[in-house]
């Protein structure tokens, strides 16, 4: 095990945060968490299939970034993507659905646990090649910026934020992109989620400089370290970043140290991660961390907080069900999407 | 009616669809301050600004990733590939995403985006600028492929493909880009889905497309100096194929040769040819024949070049071979 990068440090009792934001950070997170054990659950027994990615350990990432930005902002994930839509908005029941293989999930079943889409919640994808998903969320960005300076439409300020790996950041697309949105002041968060292992390759092993947000002033883009364990640190930086991109003024790389709790993908036997290494980021686990601050600071009672459990609990289980029960996609469909209907 | 250069009759296609629809923007290498390799965007720069006519950094795949979430969010792109050829540092972008993620994501996202520029066998451009796209992209599934050959068909369907709401691939060839034609002075749009019956005849069909549709014209001096009257059918679009175009010649001659200038292997002949054994068999009196590139890098000598691709007297010995092969 390399020496542990030093986690930034973030004053959590600065955070502004009243309780109905707690609760509602704490029940994003939560229903991420939950989903994904359920996910686990469901592989094992047989009810989903081909390559499944997990999220577990990560949550505050998607949570802190996310619920720091607007409905009507967009998001570009990668083939670890259900909790990314779940915090966009997109219901459990259609993120089950659609690990179903079923007609009423998110993709209608043709695009399974890494092609998560979603138009109505401006979720880009769901994609499974590295890299790929960041010149698409380049692109809507752009979009943002035709909208407004060539249209001259006011409104247009939407932010989009795309999520990848440490993995992703030795990939060619990766420093386009970069130069491409500082090039042209995009309105875009380019978000790291260094949880140091691409499958089976360390990142130290992969990446000749291992500190990645400093790959941004190469470009002279402002890039942040912050502790993805944190969510409370991750919200700091991400409304800095969405509020900079929304007011106009460029593109942000934010990197998030975290770490994933299950192997790359339950196809993973998992066997290089050293249980020291596993163990000393467990102790991180962000869920704890934003539970015991929200009791400390009398955000939340033990007793509020278990009934969140408990809802959402039930609220996965809901989902199975509605999985479970809904159609197969016809096959009198098997042609449908390849083009655009009228 | 005017007369019109090819890539003038482009300029005027992207320069009405620009004026008619504020969502259209081009972007590529050298589309702006330069006017493109080949003067298709020149002034459009200074016409439309720098968001709509936009100069990329030379990163093929990333800029038509960028093109691609452009289009999935609302905008209608048209990349220019400064040689078709640089889009192969593109393929996973075309393929993965233009092509297939509107089918992955269940229809949640169309991508209505033009992708567009020289291909071809140019004179002496060497092997990798020299490349004929169309029959590698033409597995994937989502594609349209298109194939232009006259300035007429250059610009109606040029705006037809910026109006399409799929990805259109859109092949102009390297060396028919001074071609001259008068064209019309009103507006017209040419469909992308139909062939182009360039020539009727009764004896033979042959089908082409792209620059070969030239090669084939001049064939056929000699062939109708041999006696045949052959059916010229220029394909347009290469995916999908016009089989009713296709079916209605061969019910009339029941003889098709194929002319193309991409290589033989996996060609588009060889995907049309099978079809037409599926489709119309009985109708057949002989063997489809096709004349191919040879399946070698475009070598740069001259002479090796010319030997690579398909000349016109190769096609009247083609037509004359079949027709004599007859009982």
């Amino acid at each position: 095990m390399v020496q542990e990068r030093t986690l930034p440090t973030f004053q959590a009792i600065s955070a502004k945060l009243d309780k109905q934001e707690g609760l509602r950070l704490y029940e994003d997170m939560v229903l991420g968490r939950y989903f994904e054990d359920k996910c686990a659950e469901m592989y094992y027994r047989g009810k989903m299939f081909g390559f499944v990615h997990l999220y577990n350990g990560q949550e505050a990432v998607s949570t802190g970034v996310i619920k720091s930005m607007r409905s009507d902002d967009y998001v570009c994930s990668t083939y670890r993507d259900h909790v990314h839509a779940l915090s966009a908005g997109v219901s459990a029941n259609a993120v089950m659905a659609e690990l179903f293989g079923k007609e009423t999930g998110c993709s209608k079943g043709r695009g399974g646990s890494m092609h998560m889409f979603s138009k109505e919640h401006n979720l880009l994808g769901g994609f499974a090649f590295i890299g790929e998903g960041i010149p698409v969320a380049l692109g809507a960005a752009f979009q943002s910026r035709y909208r407004r300076d060539a249209l001259g439409d006011t409104s247009a300020d939407q932010v989009t934020a795309a999520f990848f790996g440490d993995g992703t950041t030795n990939n060619g697309q990766f420093f386009e992109c970069l130069n491409m949105a500082v090039l042209w002041k995009l309105p875009i968060l380019f978000v790291v989620e260094n949880n140091k292992w691409a499958i089976g390759m360390a990142h130290e092993r992969a990446s000749s400089q291992t500190e990645i947000y400093r790959k941004a002033s190469v470009f002279g883009m402002p890039g942040y370290e912050v502790d993805g364990m944190d969510v409370l640190a991750v919200r700091e930086v991400a409304q800095a970043a969405v509020a900079r991109a929304r007011a106009g003024e460029g593109p942000t790389l934010i990197e998030c140290l975290t770490y994933r709790f299950r192997g790359h993908s339950l196809a993973d036997p998992d066997e290089l991660r050293s249980q020291a290494e596993k163990d000393e980021w467990q102790a991180r686990d962000p869920l704890v961390r934003l539970e015991a601050y929200l009791i400390e600071q009398n955000l939340a009672d033990d007793a509020e907080l278990k009934a969140i459990k408990k809802r959402l609990e039930a609220h996965i289980e809901d989902a199975v069900k509605f999985a479970e029960s809904s159609p197969e996609p016809s096959p009198d469909e098997l042609h449908r999407y390849i083009f655009a209907e009228d | 009616m005017a007369e019109t250069l090819l890539f003038n009759a482009l300029r005027e296609a992207v320069d009405e669809e620009m004026g008619r629809d504020e969502t259209v923007f081009v972007l590529g290498e050298d589309v702006g301050h330069y006017g493109g390799s080949y003067k298709v965007t020149k002034g459009l720069y200074e016409k439309y600004g720098p968001l709509r006519v936009l100069d990329t950094p030379i990163a093929e795949n990333s800029f038509t990733g960028m093109a691609v979430g452009a289009a999935m969010t609302g905008l209608r792109p048209i990349v220019e590939g400064m040689n078709m050829g640089f889009l192969l540092l593109a393929f996973n972008q075309i393929a993965n995403n233009a092509g297939m993620l509107p089918y992955t994501s269940g229809g949640n996202y169309h991508i209505p985006m033009v992708i567009r520029g020289p291909g071809g066998v140019g004179r002496q451009l060497g092997a990798e600028h020299s490349q004929r796209l169309e029959a590698y992209f033409q597995a994937v599934p989502g594609l349209k492929i298109v194939a232009c050959s006259t300035p007429y068909n250059a610009k109606g369907l040029l705006k037809s493909a910026i109006r399409d709401k799929n990805p259109v691939l859109f092949f102009e060839h390297v060396l028919l880009y001074n071609l001259k034609e008068d064209l019309p002075s009103d507006e017209y749009l040419v469909p992308l889905d139909k062939a182009d019956v360039v020539r009727s005849g009764k004896d033979v069909t042959i089908l082409t497309y792209s620059r070969m549709r030239h090669h084939v014209l001049q064939a056929v001096k000699g062939i109708e100096a041999q006696g045949f009257d052959p059916e010229v059918i220029d394909l347009i679009s290469l995916k999908p194929i016009d089989y009713d175009t296709i079916g209605a010649s061969i019910r009339k001659t029941h003889r098709v040769i194929i002319v193309e200038e991409c290589m033989r292997t996996g060609g588009i002949a060889a995907e049309i040819i099978a079809s037409i054994n599926d489709r119309f068999f009985d109708e057949l009196d002989a063997p489809v024949m096709r004349l191919s590139s040879q399946d070698i890098p475009t070598p740069y000598n001259g002479r090796l070049e010319s030997l690579t691709i398909v000349q016109p007297k190769q096609i009247v010995e083609a037509v004359e071979k079949m027709m004599m092969a007859q009982v």
